[in-house]
């Protein structure tokens, strides 16, 4: 067989202070040049630790074996270090990372990393790689690319960097390319785009294509071929269509029927009778940032919010959709009190935000935010943690603050032995819990969640979105969701509000958004959301 | 940046002033001046001789601003021991000092940053093992005893460098290693943990996925990352260089301002440790302020914010 890529039986474990993990168990993949393959899974399930044997990025603790691991006819494990580094690595096969935030080189511009590798390499000269890399920068949707040559990662936002990841990867046109979770920080719109260049590159230079991913509807629109893995074993593997549309195995059951679908009906409990009463208003809301082009360059104003007006009624859940800069993030910021207006005011319950002293403000309104990893304290346990608000505010004794946490665990389902845990021994989906928990505690009137799923597999993020609703029916609770998933905006949205460049372009009831849009952006969002068919036929039709 | 850099410069005379007014009142306050330059035995007269001829007979706070006002005209007043302006003395006692603390800088880098790298690149091996042995009996062993025992060792029993003095440079071989060895422990597990961290980083992952491996990926990718937290710890330890020459300069009897330091202060020469003090204090901060500036140079998170 003349495949691209040939992996028999590997075996992957990891050695641990108590012992050793076998992180990947007896999985056989094969692929062909101009294939494309999704592997899909929960975290941990061993996808990544497949993809980094191939680039040999494994970590120290982690013994490989397989029964065959060959590349384009090539024999890898027979390759040193050495010739792996200058023959394989870059330029036969790439990788795109999952991590944007922390993949790009900080004390370097993205010029000089994107353009590096080819010129050391001497594939191209200087100004080839610089036209390359403004180009390819181009196609991934980054604006201004020639500017941005110059600019540094902390100066982009996360899907930018993201992008400007693939771009690098693309520099060495790679014969395989991996990417692992390539478009998860994107936006729809964005995540098409992404998509379809890189079908492009499959069919114009033959290149074969791993999409490591856990949104299926991605993997079911964009591969030819389905692995399915479950705790380090490949529990199913064919065709996208047999896999997805047939699966055979309980787990890939189980994960499809998890998904959110934009065209199931929605998944909510009691849909709300909103009052009229309005938790938070915004009203005319502006806020401008000014920044300075260089050490001397002139002051340049950008409006990140521009005269926007919402208001959130008791007991509704409002979505507000919208592409990364379009003002989503700053607006929750100046709703929570983290950032002030430049003008136009922020009212609670008819009270002027300013008004409210910052202790206060949090009976009002509480935030949850994207990554529940980072966004726990890992040195306090769960009691201290979910604590936390009312002990800054000096509320209660000791006991009556256990008996509100106690009671905020219940609420969002955590097991009262977890009480003293820490916050490395919870899984993704409990650690938002707790977040969420430690939001109820002080026992606010509204919730602000920022992306509350988008880090969360898909068969966790059924559940927290459930919670959430449930959540709302059972306390009343008032909850403004920030989220780019349409899906998600379907299964459990009252109301939504969408946002462009600053502004609020739409807002009306989740199902007539949906169903008919008025505005140009928000039907182009729609229609750029990955749509998972219902038959193998719809598949054909979404090609 | 400009406008950081005065904000900063400014700052550091601030904190030179504050610490010359404690010097300046420690040294007023603690013992009488007079007293101790007329010595033990002198008769009442004799000391309130001395008094008045110094002017130390005067309110305290009339006396410090009065040094101060010297200072700002650039006079740091006369030395009560050797009568003569204090700057002059200063200015002619500062090169060895200079040229012992950038020799001992040197060597605490030469030793302290490749050890700590190599360390960092093979945790656990027995060069790590190694490095830590070198950074504890380095933090263990006091500066004055290595001294002696670099003496006995590389001048008395192979006598390879000279025993004392500062006229050439085989005289500050002994005196910067000894002094250098004292910053190596700091340098070198900051480097080791910094570097250890930053090979660990997903950029280093990306950089490796497009095939940099070995010195290339370190030059490329990681030094400047892991160099970063090194370059403040190298400030602060430049500045402790001043200092610390008190002690290497007597041991190797250095004609410096350490050695000129200590004897100003058994001679309750107050005018010129004043002056010792407000230069030392000058020079850490501005070590301080220069590690700043590379810092910001090195880093554009810094620079653009």
């Amino acid at each position: 067989m003349t495949g691209l890529l040939d992996i028999r039986n590997l075996d992957i474990s990891l050695a641990l202070p108590g012992g050793s993990l076998h992180a990947v168990k007896d999985v056989t993949l094969s692929l062909e040049k101009g294939e494309s393959l999704g592997i899909v899974g929960e975290s941990g399930s061993g996808k990544s630790m497949t993809a980094l044997t191939l680039m040999r990025l494994l970590p120290r603790s982690a013994r490989c074996k397989a029964a065959r691991l060959s590349f384009d006819g090539q024999d890898l494990p027979a390759l040193d270090d050495r010739t792996f580094a200058e023959t394989i690595a870059g330029p036969r096969i790439g990788m795109i990372f999952q991590e944007p935030m922390t993949s790009l080189n900080p004390v370097y511009t993205i010029g000089r990393q994107m353009t590096e590798a080819a010129v050391a390499r001497g594939l191209l000269s200087a100004r080839e790689a610089r036209r390359k890399a403004i180009d390819l920068l181009e196609r991934v949707g980054i604006s201004d690319p020639e500017n941005r040559m110059s600019q540094f990662p902390h100066q982009m936002s996360g899907g930018q960097r993201q992008r400007v990841m693939i771009a690098m990867t693309l520099m060495l046109d790679p014969d395989l390319l991996i990417a692992d979770e390539p478009t998860t920080a994107l936006d729809v719109t964005v995540q098409a785009q992404i998509l379809d260049l890189l079908d492009g590159l499959r069919r114009e230079r033959q290149m074969g294509l791993i999409l490591i991913s856990h949104d299926l509807a991605v993997v079911a629109q964009r591969t030819d071929k389905v692995a399915v893995m479950y705790s380090g074993e490949l529990v199913e593997q064919g065709a996208a269509n047999q896999v997805l549309f047939a699966p055979r195995h309980d787990y890939t059951k189980k994960l499809l029927a998890a998904i959110p679908r934009l065209d199931g009906p929605p998944g909510r409990v009691v849909a709300a009778a909103p009052k009229e009463e309005e938790v938070i208003a915004a009203r005319d809301v502006t806020r401008l940032f000014s920044s300075r082009k260089g050490l001397f360059g002139p002051r340049r104003e950008v409006r990140a919010l521009d005269g926007v007006s919402m208001a959130l009624k008791r007991g509704e859940t409002l979505a507000l959709i919208g592409e990364s800069g379009s003002g989503k993030s700053t607006l929750a910021r100046i709703l929570l009190g983290l950032d002030e207006a430049s003008s136009g005011d922020v009212t609670m319950l008819g009270r002027s935000l300013a008004e409210i002293p910052a202790t206060e403000r949090a009976r009002f309104v509480q935030p949850v935010f994207q990554d529940p990893y980072t966004s726990l304290n890992p040195r306090r346990r769960l009691a201290e943690i979910i604590a936390r608000p009312l002990v800054l505010r000096g509320e209660g004794d000791k006991a009556s603050r256990l008996a509100a946490v106690r009671d905020a665990m219940e609420h969002v389902r955590l097991p009262p032995r977890l009480l003293h845990a820490y916050p490395s021994q919870l899984s993704g989906g409990q650690r938002q819990r707790v977040a969420i928990a430690r939001a109820l505690v002080t026992r606010p009137e509204a919730l602000i969640c920022d992306e509350p799923t988008s880090a969360l597999d898909v068969s966790v993020q059924a559940q927290i979105l459930k919670l959430l609703d449930e959540l709302r029916a059972e306390m009343g609770l008032t909850c403004l969701l920030i989220t780019h998933d349409m899906a998600v905006v379907h299964e459990v949205a009252d109301r939504v509000a969408v946002m462009y460049q600053g502004r609020i372009v739409e807002e009306g009831s989740a199902q007539t958004v949906l169903a008919h849009p008025d505005n140009d952006y928000t039907a182009r969002l729609l229609a750029a959301a990955p749509r998972f068919g219902e038959t193998a036929e719809d598949l054909k039709v979404a090609q | 940046m400009l406008r950081y850099i005065a904000l900063r410069g400014l700052l550091a005379l601030l904190v030179a002033f504050t610490v010359s007014l404690a010097a300046f009142l420690l040294l007023n306050v603690a013992a009488d001046p007079a007293q101790a330059i007329a010595g033990e035995d002198a008769t009442p007269d004799v000391v309130e001789a001395i008094r008045a001829r110094y002017g130390l007979d005067r309110p305290l706070s009339v006396r410090y601003f009065d040094w101060l006002g010297g200072v700002l005209q650039g006079d740091f007043g006369e030395s009560y021991y050797w009568h003569k302006p204090v700057a002059a003395l200063v200015a002619d006692r500062a090169d060895e000092t200079i040229t012992l603390a950038f020799s001992a800088l040197a060597v605490t880098i030469v030793i302290a940053i490749p050890l700590g790298a190599l360390a960092a690149l093979n945790p656990n091996s027995w060069i790590d093992r190694f490095a830590l042995g070198v950074a504890v009996s380095a933090q263990a062993v006091p500066n004055f005893w290595l001294g002696l025992i670099m003496i006995i060792l590389f001048a008395v029993m192979i006598p390879i460098f000279p025993v004392s003095g500062d006229d050439t440079w085989k005289h500050f071989v002994l005196p910067a290693f000894v002094l250098g060895a004292s910053s190596v422990p700091a340098v070198m597990r900051l480097t080791r943990t910094g570097l250890i961290e930053v090979m660990g980083a997903d950029y280093i992952r990306t950089a490796r996925s497009k095939g940099f491996r070995g010195w290339q990926l370190l030059r490329r990718h990681a030094l400047r990352n892991a160099i970063l937290p090194v370059i403040s710890v190298l400030a602060v330890q430049l500045g402790q260089k001043f200092g610390g020459s008190v002690i290497t300069e007597s041991i190797f009897a250095i004609n410096g301002l350490g050695r000129l330091a200590l004897e100003s202060i058994l001679g309750a020469d107050i005018p010129t440790v004043q002056m010792l003090i407000f230069v030392f204090a000058i020079v850490f901060v501005a070590m301080n302020l220069l590690a700043d500036i590379l810092n910001a140079a090195l880093d554009p998170r810094i620079r653009i914010g």
